[in-house]
């Protein structure tokens, strides 16, 4: 059984223009993913596809002129926001995504321990730190004094000392340096193992593959596929979507052919499939609705034209 | 000198040397900060100086006829030009104003006209009883504005928050005399709870005057005074919470499962009250202004009234003497409020490492 599942989820920001006209921007369409224990589900998808986002929206903390709509479910029951604030923190914890997240005027030691809910802080804070290779003096810091390694280690550490089961990280690499980095992903797959659901977002492809289990791909604030980490090999025949296959061929050691044209801005989203202006296999059946997200073969694809 | 460069070095292997390093680099850089503040508030009184002068010099103003008064009529010319003289008004205006910036720098603020009483006595006496009234209307507007601004931006768009928005909007725009004959119009004329004016009883002797007395005297112009302050105060506090509260650190917080109270405890109050206090300390020039018009409503005997005074009736040293000392006052404040972000913010004592934090910021 999932651990956690999201449904059709859709989030539009209104915004006040000129004139006290309210604008509406459709940021995330549709959406779809589902974590399991002892997984790890890497969320992959251009700036500004709506990777954060989901993440805010899964623990329920969207800015207040957001409109969320579709439903999730946590271990079989409905994740209400009221639910939200009970499990946030406790069972499902967030890795944000830069140092900003961390306040300002507060010694990081002192952030990590009140993340703790069971059992000493002082202990678990300490643990955390020599498990991550933080010094001691580090717990007496001001975020700004962090580097970027030891402001992401620093940031992994809230989540494990929550003793959450579902951890929920916004690009928790950038900014290592490749050993530290290859530990960092290390460690998820390791809480993986020990029975966590995790949900990675990244821009990196590379890192994604090395330990994730099943990909989902991001395209203009929706899930186009979702394929297990294995049908990323070759000349991407094995993926089921154009925007996958083109992703996945534009990587450099591949054959590094960038996709033409760019992503829709949210207020300008096309009728009808997302993907549909620089989709080489349109057809004027693309332009008709938004297709639906169906199974194929061992995984899901957005696309009425996939096989 | 070896043995004290030993001693230095057994008390910094003893401290331990990060610490220590720290600490010296921290005063050394505090030490600097303080002697460039210096050199700024001397040349920015030598300005300020130099300006009053000339414009009181250019002004309709006449300090012989100020130091007459009254008795202007029965003055020949003669004895104007004696009175002159004595005051060295006979000399050009280049001298004057050496003659009197020595004198100012030897500490003599030269002799008020009206109260025939050296400048510096009558600034003393003045400023203490303002400095009551401004004490306790600075600490009411910041006390009140604070927690109102507080309480406006965590119920944000409730009826709490636009009652408050609204009074802070309608007593930015309210005059600070017409306020304070509001306020004396009710509190002393109607209700008669406060005396209507001065700073002790009319018709009491100094030595039977009690400290109720005082406070009594003083409450209703410390209202007027705290009633148009928390405006500011309040507004700002508003503004900068709503931008904590939608900072991302808020934002990770709440994901961590904090809300409510421990979450403004532990992330809303330190991130907000630094910016407060150091505004309420940035706003001693306008705590002076007010103070000079509020003073001037209930006839209370604080520096305002003298400056009016001193303008009105051509005071020339005391009113110089007002200026110097209000300038002083208003940078001490200025300083105040940079040193309280100095020590208290980490990310300005560690300097250096600021920039690197503000660059990746962007
Ligand atoms: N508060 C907001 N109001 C309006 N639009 C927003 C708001 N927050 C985000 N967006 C928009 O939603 C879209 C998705 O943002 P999101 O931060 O989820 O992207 P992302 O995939 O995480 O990108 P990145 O890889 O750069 O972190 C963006 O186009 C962004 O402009
Ligand atoms: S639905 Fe049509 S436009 Fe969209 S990805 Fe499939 S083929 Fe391309
Ligand atoms: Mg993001």
């Amino acid at each position: 059984m999932p651990i956690l599942e999201v449904k059709n989820l859709s989030v539009a920001f209104t915004q006040y223009t000129t004139g006290f006209k309210q604008k509406s921007h459709q940021v995330i369409s549709d959406l779809n993913v589902t974590l399991e224990a002892g997984k790890i589900l890497a969320v992959v998808g251009a700036s500004g596809s709506g990777k954060s986002l989901l993440a805010h929206a899964i623990l329920g903390v969207l800015p207040t002129n957001a409109k969320v709509s579709g439903s999730m479910t946590y271990v079989g029951e409905e994740l209400t926001h009221a639910r939200k604030i009970a499990l946030r923190g406790k069972e499902i914890a967030l890795v944000p995504q830069s140092v900003n997240y961390l306040d300002p005027l507060m010694k990081v030691g002192k952030q990590v321990r009140t993340s703790v809910r069971t059992g000493d802080p002082k202990e678990a804070q300490k643990n955390v730190f020599e498990r991550y290779h933080l010094k001691p003096e580090v717990e007496g810091m001001y975020p700004f004094e962090l580097s970027g390694g030891m402001a992401r280690r620093t940031l992994l550490s809230t989540a494990i000392v929550s003793g959450a089961k579902v951890i929920i990280a916004d690009e928790p690499t950038p900014g290592l340096d490749p050993t530290v980095m290859k530990e960092a992903l290390g460690n998820f797959r390791e809480l993986a193992d020990s029975g966590c659901a995790v949900m990675l977002i990244t821009h990196d492809i590379d890192s994604a593959l090395s330990i994730a289990d099943e990909i989902a791909v991001f395209y203009a604030g929706t899930t186009v596929e979702i394929a297990p980490v294995t049908d990323f090999t070759g000349k991407g025949e094995a993926l089921r979507h154009p925007y996958s296959k083109a992703l996945w061929r534009a990587l450099p050691q591949n054959d590094f052919i960038p996709i033409k044209g760019s992503q829709p801005h949210s207020s300008a989203l096309p009728p009808g499939c997302l993907f549909e202006p620089r989709c080489p296999w349109a057809t004027s059946d693309c332009r008709k609705g938004r297709p639906e997200m169906r199974e194929l073969r061992d995984g899901t694809v957005r696309c009425i034209h996939a096989t | 000198m070896s043995t004290v460069m030993a001693g230095r070095q057994q008390i910094i292997s003893l401290i331990g040397n990060g610490v220590t390093k720290g600490v010296f680099k921290m005063i050394k850089k505090l030490g600097f900060f303080l002697l460039m503040k210096g050199i700024r508030m001397a040349t920015l009184l030598v300005a300020i100086c130099f300006i009053s002068f000339l414009l009181i010099k250019n002004s309709p103003i006449d300090p012989i006829q100020a130091y007459i008064g009254a008795d202007m009529l029965n003055v020949g010319p003669e004895q104007r030009a004696k009175i002159a003289a004595y005051w060295g008004l006979d000399q050009p205006v280049g001298v004057q104003f050496l003659n009197w910036g020595s004198a100012i720098l030897s500490g003599d603020l030269g002799t008020s006209m009206i109260y025939r009483r050296p400048v510096a006595d009558i600034i003393g006496e003045r400023f203490v009883n303002s400095l009551a009234l401004m004490l306790t209307a600075w600490a009411l507007s910041g006390i009140i504005g604070f927690i109102l601004g507080v309480v406006a931006a965590m119920k944000k768009g409730t009826w709490i928050d636009r009652i408050i928005k609204g009074y802070c909007y309608t007593l930015a725009s309210t005059p600070t005399f017409w306020m304070g004959l509001l306020v004396l119009i009710v509190f002393a004329v109607w209700l008669k709870w406060f005396p209507v004016g001065m700073g002790v009883p009319a018709g009491v002797l100094a030595e039977d005057v009690t400290l109720l007395d005082r406070i009594k005297h003083l409450i209703l112009p410390a209202i007027t005074l705290s009633i148009l302050g928390v405006a500011n105060v309040a507004l700002h506090t508003r503004q900068k919470m709503i931008d904590v509260l939608q900072s991302e650190y808020v934002l990770f917080a709440r994901a961590r499962g904090e809300r409510g109270f421990v979450l403004f405890w532990r992330h809303g109050l330190r991130n907000v009250a630094l910016p407060a206090i150091t505004l309420q300390f940035a706003a001693f020039s306008e705590l002076f202004g007010g103070a000079v018009l509020a003073e001037q409503v209930f006839s209370y005997p604080g520096l305002g009234q003298a400056t009016v005074e001193a303008g009105v009736r051509g005071d020339v040293p005391l009113l110089l003497g007002i200026v110097i000392f209000s300038t002083l006052f208003v940078f001490i404040g200025n300083l105040i409020a940079d040193l309280i972000y100095k020590v208290l913010d980490p990310r300005m004592r560690g300097g250096e490492h600021y920039a690197f934090y503000s660059r990746r910021k962007k």
